[in-house]
């Protein structure tokens, strides 16, 4: 009887080692996570460059416009093409004037898929001319080969 | 004795089942949630209106004219720098840009050479992304980025 009753005790393993590890790995997905997800679109695919760096601190009062592949603009989760595109950009610009700021502070991010028609960017840059936007940051993903 | 050490035993032993429980949704969340995010950067273009340009461009300081052209498909098929004619060649374009500015830092109050990029409707966007890297430098043995043209502009879209 006396043997017996020691059985449950073998079946007890050890959980230490486990939740150790298991807290190891929810601290390493924790450490990387990416709350910035809005900046990216699965529907753009970025030419590569040898150049580009990450900026060192975040560009001031962001307009970003995804291109994708057919040339439709993304522009705060709303569709736009070229000619549609002068009413997205100046809400985006009341949002600015509301801030005191006049859109020359503003920075156009275009994140233009690779295959796109180089003339689509020049189009949107024009359509931001218009809105006075002058500075554009041409988005490009980091080439490490 | 005995009795004593056995109890006390037995209140050690906390129950962990709640604790893994919870542990393991945050991990299954974390992993599905977790995304490999490519490293990305930026070339700035400052590009006001064509009126303001023109009327404070320096005539004596006109920019560089590089024009590319393109097949049906996007795909480059000839390049010119101020009508040196470069094929599909970013080391050759790279080659002349470097033969035309140098790699001398522009002086702390001037802003360097400007390059007008006038490029074919339907040329594919990667290609002006590599002809931009290589007009606006390269990286050295040393993996330091040596800067050639850093005021880049497009021409009027052709259609």
């Amino acid at each position: 009887m006396k043997v017996k009753s020691k059985k449950p005790n073998l079946a007890e393993g050890d959980l230490t080692p486990m939740i150790d590890m298991t807290f190891q790995l929810i601290a390493f997905f924790m450490v990387l996570i990416n709350f910035s997800q809005t900046e990216s679109n699965e529907r753009v695919v970025l030419p590569s460059s040898q150049l580009v760096k990450p900026p060192e601190k975040p560009l001031e009062f962001p307009i970003i416009l995804h291109v994708a592949k057919d040339g439709e603009i993304i522009l705060g989760g709303d569709s736009y093409t070229t000619e549609t595109l002068s009413t997205g950009l100046r809400r985006e610009l009341a949002v600015l004037r509301a801030e005191k700021k006049s859109p020359k502070d503003a920075n156009v991010i275009i994140r233009g898929h690779q295959d796109v028609a180089a003339g689509q960017v020049q189009e949107i840059i024009r359509v931001a001319q218009d809105q006075q936007l002058e500075q554009f940051a041409l988005r490009a993903k980091e080439d490490r080969s | 004795m005995r009795m004593r050490h056995e109890v006390e035993h037995e209140k050690n032993e906390l129950n962990m089942t709640s604790m893994i429980d919870i542990v393991f949704l945050l991990l299954v969340f974390f992993v599905m949630t977790f995304k490999i995010v490519e490293m990305e950067g930026d070339f700035t273009v400052r590009m006001p209106l064509a009126g303001d340009s023109n009327a404070t461009s320096d005539v004596t300081d006109l920019p560089l004219k590089l024009r590319l052209r393109a097949d049906n498909d996007g795909k480059l098929t000839s390049m010119s720098l101020n009508e040196i004619n470069l094929g599909t060649d970013f080391t050759k374009l790279r080659a002349n840009v470097i033969g035309l500015v140098g790699t001398d830092e522009p002086a702390e109050d001037a802003d360097g050479p400007e390059i007008e990029i006038d490029t074919d409707y339907n040329l594919r966007y990667a290609y002006v992304i590599q002809a931009i890297t290589s007009v606006s430098g390269y990286r050295d043995d040393t993996d330091q980025v040596v800067k050639l043209i850093e005021k880049i502009k497009f021409a009027k879209p052709r259609r």
